[in-house]
């Protein structure tokens, strides 16, 4: 088969592009990205399942769309993967966990029905940190996913598989997951854009829960003209998610086209301390640079709880997982243990031997944190310090538009290093937990290599429901990259 | 500072039986092997927590989710409910094919009542 386009860089827009206007069809295209992930992928490792039945019949019905001359989605014939935590009707959902190994949801969640709805192509679902706990792709079940951009190094996590599908270019865009960096973290560490919508402005219906008030769905694709188009698709309300906002979403794509001149830039001086890899501050500070040169103005700014966000984090998001993750039982789903003489034998040993060591500890921290006698001590404790976090973020957007800062303090990590100690995983996620709690948007968008030829993202956060502004000041970054 | 040092001794510190019970309540049986490590763990991650303790928050109202923050749904709390209407749900074979035993109708457990 000639192979015209090439599929590790090619862009949502030109994939649309060439099936639209026949250069391809949605078929042709579908197989490809197979042939290249069934010799690429024993590698990689991003996909769990490959969904090729599904996608031959979209593909089928793009191409005879694009033939009657008919109406195009704004996805049409784009490949693209889910991460593992989101449901496929009929086709195995895994959570990355043992404890739901062959497990066939009986619906779809709706950001992948609104994904198809616009014409693009499931290709499968990608590999990730079990229950999307984790920031290194370590924790997932089915073992790790390998950084394209980075041999022997991690990919990041938790939606490792989705960042690196895109990467690798076996998808031309994916959906991950965000719940403290989860989306943000790996695709700094895979030198792809990653996008955490605002809470609220993607339905979480069908997402696996992990932590309720603070799991959110977003894109990863090749650029942020991209990411916008993605996630056009999938703003917006939902009945069957009572948290999705009715605020109207914006015309993110037609937004992208305005300057950034003018547009004030905060820079927090507490993301800026010691710690900070010295390679990933220079390139933040030109990418600052950048958008002074553009005409935006740089304000210091302040954020004085950021100290205190990951232990927040991780009461809050356990508390949540602990509760989220009772469902997980033996009764109706899943993994039931062949050890079931009583129900409570049943419940703990399928629990026991469905679960990894990871999510047992979380489970664990937060059971402890809502039990008896220590409720007021840690989980009210750290709700209200969420509220210190959030006014943090309130107040600086009355003197910014946008902030820019890191997304990780150093780059990724070889595999093993730091799985015995949680806290330095934990760690891990330091720049990214405030926005996750504060429920602001964010994006990692590639803005240069380390010495060692490592990629390093740089973080953009915006005010709430205002992604376009955030997309903006993404694209001149990446803009400003490209001409240089 | 001696205030928070009581503060991280009267928080932090959990013992092989505390850990046991909690993973009880969580219904998790952790064997022998996975038992140490797990206080080991909890008690490094508590210690983190404690942290937190700097902080007066005498004053401060607890934070749920953001919507209730931004005051922007009906309800204020930060949801959007729907009418509560009867509609279609998902069908009760596609429901009952993902059960690890079932009759069809029921998802069948364990006995529950001793005699």
């Amino acid at each position: 088969m000639s192979n015209a386009l090439n599929l590790e860089t090619l862009t949502l827009a030109e994939a649309r592009a060439a099936v639209v206007e026949g250069r391809t069809s949605a078929a042709a295209l579908t197989m490809e990205h197979y042939e290249r992930i069934a010799t690429i992928d024993t590698h990689v490792h991003s996909y769990l399942a490959l969904t090729q039945e599904r996608a031959l019949a979209q593909a089928e019905k793009i191409d005879a769309a694009v033939k009657a001359g008919g109406q195009l989605g704004p996805l049409a014939g784009v490949p693209v993967g889910i991460k593992d935590v989101l449901a496929t009707r009929g086709t195995v959902t895994t959570a990355g966990s043992k404890i739901l190994e062959g497990y066939k949801p009986p619906y779809d969640a709706t950001a992948v029905l609104k994904l198809e709805a616009a014409g693009a192509i499931v290709l499968g679902k990608l590999n990730c940190d079990e229950f999307a706990m984790g920031s290194s792709n370590e924790n997932s079940a089915y073992g790790p996913v390998m950084n394209p951009k980075a041999p022997g190094h991690v990919p990041g996590g938790s939606s490792g598989g989705s960042a690196a599908s895109v990467a690798a270019g076996l998808c031309v865009a994916s959906l991950g997951t965000d719940t403290g960096g989860s989306i943000r973290q790996p695709a700094a560490f895979c030198d792809v854009v990653g996008v955490l919508p605002t809470y609220g402005r993607v339905s979480r219906f069908g997402l696996i829960a992990f932590a309720s008030s603070l799991d959110r769905i977003g894109p990863f694709t090749k650029n942020v003209a991209d990411a916008a188009t993605m996630l056009e698709v999938l703003a917006g309300p939902d009945p069957l998610d009572a948290t999705s906002s009715t605020t109207a979403p914006q015309s993110y794509t037609a937004e992208l086209a305005k300057p950034v001149s003018g547009l004030r830039i905060g820079i927090p001086e507490e993301y800026f301390g010691e710690g900070l890899n010295d390679d990933i501050r220079a390139a933040i500070e030109k990418s600052l640079d950048a958008l002074r040169e553009q005409g935006c103005e740089l304000v210091k700014i302040s954020l004085p709880h950021t100290k205190y966000a990951v232990p927040t984090y991780y009461v809050i998001a356990t508390a949540e997982a602990s509760a989220n993750l009772s469902r997980f039982d033996g009764v109706r789903f899943g993994h039931r243990s062949a050890h079931s003489e009583t129900l409570s034998a049943m419940y703990k040993n399928s629990r026991e031997e469905g679960f990894g060591p990871e999510v047992k500890r979380r489970i664990l921290l937060g059971t402890y944190v809502l039990s008896a006698g220590y409720y007021d001590a840690y989980y009210r404790k750290a709700q209200q310090v969420r509220a210190l976090l959030t006014q943090d973020f309130l107040a600086a957007f009355h003197k910014v538009d946008a902030i820019v800062c890191p997304v990780t303090p150093s780059p990724p990590f070889k595999f093993g290093e730091k799985t015995d100690d949680p806290v330095q995983m934990y760690l891990e996620d330091i720049f990214s937990v405030a926005a996750s709690l504060a429920g602001i948007c964010g994006m990692s968008v590639p803005c240069g290599y380390t010495r060692d030829n490592l990629p390093i993202g740089v973080q953009v956060l915006g005010k709430h429901f205002d992604e376009a502004t955030m997309l903006r000041v993404g694209a001149a970054i990446e803009a400003a990259r490209k001409a240089s | 500072m001696a205030d928070t040092h009581t503060a991280e001794n009267q928080t932090a510190g959990v013992s092989e039986q505390d850990v046991r019970h909690v993973a009880n309540l969580a219904n998790l049986e952790l064997t022998d092997q996975e038992l140490p490590r797990m206080v080991r763990d909890l008690n490094s991650i508590l210690n983190y927590i404690a942290e937190l303790n700097q902080l007066d928050t005498a004053a401060v109202a607890p934070m749920a989710q953001v919507g209730e923050m931004l005051g922007l749904t009906p309800d204020g709390a930060g949801n959007t409910l729907r009418p509560d209407v009867v509609r279609p749900s998902v069908d009760r074979a596609a429901v009952m094919a993902a059960a690890p035993e079932t009759d069809g109708r029921f998802f069948k457990v364990p006995k529950v009542i001793e005699r």
